[in-house]
């Protein structure tokens, strides 16, 4: 599916400055019953973002009118649990384009880059710096640069370097996906299923 | 170069079609199990591309996370799962997917029925958008959870680009002290490892531990090999496992059993195979289980206390929080808290072996009466077992009822929800916040756990309650 291709993005921060976010909480399974990709965003971080009644909690952070923005930090282990690409879907649909943590679960980390979110992966000491320059002055800004795998934090001129691999990073700029690169080499993948022994 | 490989390595390079410089690896995928809700939208997305499904005899499909789990002859009263269900039906039928559907005779979880009719085999690469796809690594078969992209890629192509994951190997030597069951030894390794102890890492279990396990004790643990984080988990195929395979309705007959075999007998990790990790426990000193937080990490040996906020690794506060929402206090003890709820099922602990678990406890005793128990089935083979054994008798004479399969009380998608702040003992695989239903509270165990609590209505050791093994 489509998705905006991605260069350098400057923006403001979301902070969640908790760990193990799985993603029963960033989309809680009773809101995976549509068969189209359309309108999750309403349903991410549901039961933190909404009471039982649907009124709003005041205290989480996406109900809080002071933090914006196209990233969301999260703590260390994020988006661990459930396979769901809903999930990326969710924080997608929002209006985020990347999520920093210090840590990401293996198959949300690459639902996010099928979907078009970049997860950017920092050390425990750089992801608290920015979780702290974001809690002391909510208009702070960060500045992606994919092309060059640097995160920096604007304020201070502080960044750090992150990994992703050249196909990705090659898909992610341009907005390729995956499947597009797989029907291209369909001819030797039906060479080599004429010769699997199961 | 040395030829020494792990059963791991000869499992996923001998599925590489291609490797691409500084990116994943192009995986070829032998079996592709396919259920109503991570499906609709990579369908939809075959549809936009005008492509068809390229291997439909290589794909399954079933109905199993969005299903009601009484009354499954009438029609699906939520019209939003029941659309969904509709429309895995429409592309079924549209891509020619054999499908077990709603009502089929071998309906049922996806990861339950896989094995029951062969589909699972040794040396295969297996996937379904659902994470607990682990479960099918007990045979020796690489399989794991993948998204709905993903899902449209194998539709498509029958294959997937990932990097190949680094090894790990745990290693469990001695035997289960009584009252262990398969269960515990994955939560202990859980606890042990945390739920992000094995992120990036593909595991091989190995030793006396899990050789001793029946295939279903195996599916247990390689189920949950998910919850510390790993893509999965596999357990090298064995007399055991070829038994269990051999003559079931989806595996190779005749001439193709014996190229089968030739290619699972290979499936071993050599002797002096390196793994990027290896971690080594006693599992003589594993206790049953439970947990008392918000992941499955958050889990200790049954007559402990919960740990302090300061002995816990990670940060005080997400651990605080996870208190709170549970309703309990650093240093409570768990044993003897009242508990409202009881699931027994899921693609965890829903096979014949873990009804049989159940039973033992509860018969002659009468389910406690402020507890709500669901007792569900992970297919209608189970089912039909449950019957047959004379375990449904049991169950009826203690006071509980048997529900229809499906995926039920595990992710709450159909209208088994555990109310808001009630606290349920359940068998399933994850204790997150509201995984049960909104506000639900979860402790995650063993069924002997779960039918302990059921009949006293609290949390039980369920060694007070087993009857003194013979010696012999």
């Amino acid at each position: 599916m489509a998705y905006d291709k991605f260069n350098i993005l400057t923006s403001t921060a979301v902070p969640l400055p908790l760990e193990n976010v799985d993603t029963d909480q960033i989309i809680p399974a009773r809101f995976l019953k549509a068969t189209e990709r359309v309108g999750f965003g309403d349903s991410l971080f549901r039961d933190w973002r909404y009471n039982q009644d649907n009124t709003p909690k005041e205290d989480f952070v996406l109900n809080q009118d002071r933090f914006s923005g196209k990233i969301l930090l999260g703590g260390k282990n994020f988006g661990s649990g459930s396979s769901r690409e809903h999930a990326a879907w969710a924080v997608y649909d929002y209006g985020f384009r990347c999520v920093v943590s210090s840590f990401f679960a293996d198959i949300f980390r690459g639902n996010c880059l099928n979907v078009g979110v970049l997860p950017v992966q920092v050390s425990a000491e750089f992801l608290q710096k920015i979780f702290d320059a974001t809690a002391a002055d909510e208009t702070t800004e960060l500045e992606i640069n994919l092309p060059e795998q640097k995160i920096t934090l604007l304020t201070t001129g502080e960044s750090e370097s992150f990994d992703i691999n050249g196909y990705k990073k090659n898909n992610m700029l341009n907005g390729f996906d995956d499947i597009d690169y797989l029907l291209n080499i369909k001819k030797d993948i039906e060479t080599f299923a004429e010769n699997t022994p199961l | 170069m040395s030829a020494t490989k792990t059963l791991f390595d000869k499992v996923w390079d001998s599925h590489v079609v291609h490797k691409i410089q500084d990116g994943p690896d192009v995986l070829f995928i032998d079996r592709h199990m396919v259920h109503e809700v991570t499906s609709p939208v990579a369908f939809l997305g075959l549809k936009n591309r005008n492509i068809p499904v390229i291997h439909p005899e290589k794909t399954f499909a079933t109905a199993d996370h969005n299903t009601p789990t009484i009354n499954q002859h009438l029609p699906v009263a939520d019209p939003l799962s029941a659309n969904q269900l509709r429309m895995l039906e429409e592309n079924v039928n549209k891509h020619g997917i054999s499908y077990w559907g709603l009502g089929h005779e071998k309906n049922g979880i996806v990861h339950v029925v896989g094995p029951e009719y062969g589909i699972t085999q040794p040396g295969a690469t297996i996937v379904c958008g659902d994470s607990h796809t682990s479960t099918h690594g007990a045979f020796g078969a690489i399989a794991f959870g993948i998204g709905t992209s993903e899902v449209e890629m194998v539709l498509a192509t029958q294959c997937i680009m990932q990097p190949k994951p680094k090894r790990m190997r745990i290693n469990i030597n001695g035997k289960m002290s009584r009252g262990v069951t398969p269960k515990d030894v994955a939560l202990f390794i859980i606890s042990q490892l945390t739920t992000s102890g094995a992120t990036g890492y593909f595991v091989e279990y190995a030793g006396e531990i899990f050789t001793d396990m029946s295939m279903e004790g195996r599916m247990t643990v390689c189920n949950l090999s998910i919850e510390m984080g790993a893509r999965g988990g596999m357990i090298a195929p064995d007399e055991k496992t070829f038994e269990y395979v051999k003559g079931r309705e989806f595996t190779p007959k005749g001439a193709g059993w014996d190229k089968a075999m030739a290619y699972w007998e290979t499936l071993y990790t050599d002797e002096d195979a390196i793994f990027d990790k290896e971690m080594t426990f006693d599992g003589s000193l594993i206790e049953p289980m439970i947990t008392y937080g918000t992941n499955p990490g958050m889990g200790m040996g049954i007559s402990n206390d919960i740990p302090m906020a300061s002995a816990v690794q990670g940060g005080a506060t997400t651990y605080q929080k996870s208190l709170k929402y549970m309703a309990f206090n650093e240093g409570d003890s768990m044993m003897g808290k009242p508990i409202d709820f009881v699931f027994l099922g899921s693609c965890t602990n829903g096979r014949i072996e873990d009804f049989r678990a159940f039973a033992s406890i509860v018969k002659g005793r009468k389910k406690a009466t402020n507890v709500t128990a669901w007792l569900v089935p992970g297919s209608h083979k189970v089912e039909a077992a449950i019957k047959e054994e004379g375990i449904l008798d049991i169950l009826i004479e203690a006071g509980f009822e048997l529900r229809e399969p499906g995926c039920s009380a595990c992710l709450a998608m159909n209208d088994d929800k555990v109310p808001s702040g009630k606290l349920a003992v359940s068998t399933s695989n994850r204790n997150f916040e509201g995984r049960q239903g909104p506000g639900s509270r979860t402790l995650l165990a063993s069924p002997l756990v779960a039918a302990a609590a059921a009949v006293t209505g609290k949390v039980t050791d369920p060694r007070e309650l087993m009857e003194e093994m013979v010696a012999g």
